[in-house]
Order: structure tokens, then C-alpha cells, then sequence
């Protein structure tokens, strides 16, 4: 099972730079990287506090940074209004836009560009932290359905990884224990990483293989990985399972 | 319980989602509870212990308080799982992960959306059980059939509760 560790996919190596990530300047690099893999415009984290404060990084131009602070535009975005309400992604279209304030802004986006499209993740943290994780391009509605459809599994726990990382860089942040696997979690990967098939590992712990799906999603969330073989590399490398 | 007969608990303060029935009289038929399992929840919290947990994913949530107004037909019961459906299939969830008691299983098989359960305490009518829900194309044709609501329909209901993608065009609206 040494091939699990070394045939690394482009997406799991991005990961792993955002997991060694020790400040702000990773987080950035990650987005570039995102945006390169994905093949799309832009890829941001945005990171809003209930008293207005906010920062985070991504590949928006500066000067439309620097206008979106500048115009406080964070009251304005009904991205963030959206999203404040919602803990589901969201497609942009799917936002309010009507007011004259929106439409003005959304106009300003694109001039800007940012993109006609856009999908946001909303992430809560404890204590009512709140952050975004935005993909955005220009394209059309066919091509964009279909791309998000494609992939937004994967930018749901992208989003919560960099939000993850976030909050380690929280100056009065307790130091947390990174979540622990759950017996049968550590039964499941233990039992992929000796090479066993997923029928096998179901059969061999008497769960349906839909329960093993399960405990295998579960347990690729808590090591922050992307997929199943990323997972096993994981919890090997950090000596929780012992095969 | 409060004074107008309206149940709370602690999970109602975190904004969970609910789908529910709407009679046409406007009163309520049905409803379920949608949570996230990256967040507190009432499986990992009162029940782990039947499920080896936590479970913890933004792409599982917890279904709970899945109840039935007295009277209601089952097609109430098999709205509310295509109503889960859609909310699995177009926010990318994989899994619900649920709490019920042993009258719900009947009417779970009846709709031909059983769970699969993973623990249970206690026995008969006293029985709780902790299950998983996966949702794919044939149950969701199954379910829709059972509560003689159309696909197309269920999907206009969600659009309007969550907005559209179609009306809008960025593009040309800027």
C-alpha cells in the first residue's frame, strides 16, 4: 500500500500545502493554485465577523478589494446578505439581486472581473464565526451548472479546510485536538489501507457497504482529506491506524 | 411546548432547515429537520453511543422530528422525503443521518424510504433507532409517485423557496 502515499493527485497536493499552512500567505498560494487546477477566474475566502471586521485572501483584483473595503461593500453584497442566512452552498443566481443596490454592485463586479457566475460555500465555526468560500468565472449558465454539479462535493470540504486553517491563526485560539476517528472509522480505513475492497471491509465488519460510505465520509472530513485513498495516506502518516 | 402548542428544543436555536407540508387550509401536515453534522446535533450529542459517532461531515446531515400531523395520509409522509431529496440533491448532501422512534419505521417502509439502522435502544413502542437515508433517482421516482407529487413539481417548490437559477442572467442583466 506504499502507492497510496506516493501517487499523489494535483487537487490532494494542494490540500496538503494548505495543511502545512502556518499563515495567511499559504491560504493565498492555495486559491492561485485552485484557481489553476480548476481552470476557472477566481477562487476566494472571505472570513466576516459579526461586527463587520473581515479579511481573507483569494484572487480578486486589488483595486476591487481595495473599492469593496473602500465602499464597504460587504453590507451591500448580497452574497454575504445570502449567506449569512443559509448554512447550504448557494449558487449566485439563486441570491436576491433585485435591488437597485444589488444590480449596481453586481454590475461594478463584473466591470471589475469577477465574473458573471459565482457559487459560495457558507461556513460556520464556533461561537458565530462566520466565512465564505467563493468560486466565481465568466461563462455561461450551461457550463457553469454543469461545472459546479461536477465539483461541488469537493468545494464544500475545500471550503471547511480553509476555514479550518482559518481559525488556527486565531491568536487566543486553544490549541484543539484535531477530531478523533470513531472506532468503526478507524476499523473502515485500517481495513482499506491493507488493500481490502469495499465490499470486503463492509462484509468483513458486518455494515452494508452504504453504512461504510458513511463511517468513510465521516472519516475523511475529520482528516481533512479529499478522497478515500487521500484519507488512508492521512491517518497512516499521522500513526492512527497502524496496518 | 409553549403557550400556542408550539415544541422547541435547543436545536431549533441553531436555524436548522425543516421541510414541511402545507395542507390546503394552511395548516401544517408534516415536517422533518435538517441539520448539518458539522455542527452540533441531536445524533452525536444523545445518541453515539448507538452509532459508533460522531459522524461529522458537511456532506451528511441530521434528519430529525420527522412527525406527521394526526390524520394525515401517507403521501404527507412520502412528500416530506422527496422534500428531503431535493434538499440532498442540490446542495451536494450524500447522507442523512436520523433519530426515530418504532412507529416511524412502518410508515418509513411504506413510503419505500426505510432506513438502514445502525443502532436502537430499547424495545416495541418504546424502541429509538439511529439510521442512514441514501437517496438516488429510483427512490426518488418511488417516493414522488408515493406522494402522487411530480418531480417537476417538488423542484418548482424548492426553486421557489430557494431561488431559481434559470431567470437571471447575469450577464445580460448588467
Amino acid at each position: 500500500m506504499v502507492s497510496v502515499i506516493t501517487a499523489m493527485q494535483p487537487l490532494e497536493h494542494i490540500m496538503e500545502e494548505l495543511e502545512q499552512a502556518e499563515g495567511l500567505e499559504a491560504l493565498q498560494a492555495a486559491t492561485e493554485a485552485l484557481c489553476d487546477h480548476y481552470g476557472i477566474d477566481h477562487v476566494v475566502y472571505h472570513w466576516v465577523d459579526s461586527v463587520g471586521g473581515q479579511y481573507g485572501c483569494g484572487t480578486y483584483s486589488d483595486v476591487w478589494r481595495a473599492r469593496y473595503l473602500e465602499l464597504n461593500y460587504v453590507r451591500v453584497d448580497p452574497v454575504i446578505l445570502g449567506c449569512f442566512q443559509r448554512f447550504h452552498p448557494v449558487d449566485w443566481k439563486r441570491l436576491d439581486w433585485s435591488s437597485k443596490a444589488a444590480k449596481s454592485f453586481q454590475a461594478e463586479a463584473i466591470e471589475y472581473g469577477v465574473g458573471n457566475q459565482g457559487y459560495s460555500v457558507p461556513i460556520r465555526g464556533p461561537n458565530g464565526q462566520f466565512a465564505l468560500f467563493t468560486v466565481s468565472h465568466s461563462c455561461n449558465d450551461t457550463w457553469w451548472a454543469d461545472w459546479t454539479e461536477a465539483h461541488r462535493r469537493d468545494l464544500i470540504l475545500i471550503a471547511h479546510y480553509f476555514n479550518q486553517k482559518a481559525l488556527e491563526f486565531e491568536p487566543d485560539r486553544k490549541p484543539e485536538q484535531s477530531q478523533a476517528l470513531s472506532p468503526r472509522e478507524v476499523d473502515s480505513i485500517t481495513l482499506l489501507a491493507m488493500g481490502y475492497s469495499r465490499a470486503q471491509v463492509a462484509d468483513t465488519l458486518s455494515i452494508s457497504e452504504h453504512t461504510l460510505r458513511v463511517y468513510i465520509e465521516s472519516a475523511r472530513f475529520k482528516l481533512g482529506a479529499m478522497n478515500t485513498t487521500h484519507a488512508v495516506a492521512r491517518a497512516l502518516s499521522r500513526g492512527l491506524i497502524v496496518v | 411546548m409553549d403557550e400556542n402548542g408550539a415544541e422547541r428544543d435547543e436545536y431549533d436555536d441553531l436555524n436548522p432547515l425543516y421541510v414541511i407540508w402545507e395542507e390546503p387550509d394552511g395548516s401544517h401536515g408534516g415536517s422533518m429537520r435538517f441539520l448539518p453534522t458539522t455542527g452540533r446535533t441531536m445524533v452525536n450529542e444523545h445518541f453515539g453511543d448507538l452509532m459508533s459517532g460522531p459522524i461529522t461531515s458537511p456532506l451528511i446531515w441530521e434528519c430529525t422530528r420527522f412527525c406527521l400531523t394526526r390524520g394525515a395520509g401517507s403521501h404527507v409522509a412520502a412528500a416530506l422525503m422527496l422534500g428531503g431529496g431535493e434538499v440532498m440533491q442540490n446542495f451536494g448532501v450524500e447522507h442523512f443521518v436520523g433519530v426515530f422512534d418504532a412507529r416511524m419505521v412502518r410508515i418509513y417502509r411504506m413510503i419505500g424510504a426505510s432506513p438502514e439502522v445502525l443502532g436502537s435502544t430499547g424495545s416495541g413502542r418504546e424502541q429509538i433507532s439511529v439510521g442512514l437515508w441514501h437517496f438516488d433517482d429510483r427512490d426518488a421516482a418511488l417516493v414522488a409517485e408515493r406522494a402522487g407529487v411530480s418531480q417537476h413539481l417538488s423542484r418548482q417548490w424548492f426553486d421557489r423557496a430557494f431561488g431559481t437559477t434559470n431567470v437571471v442572467d447575469f450577464a445580460r442583466s448588467a
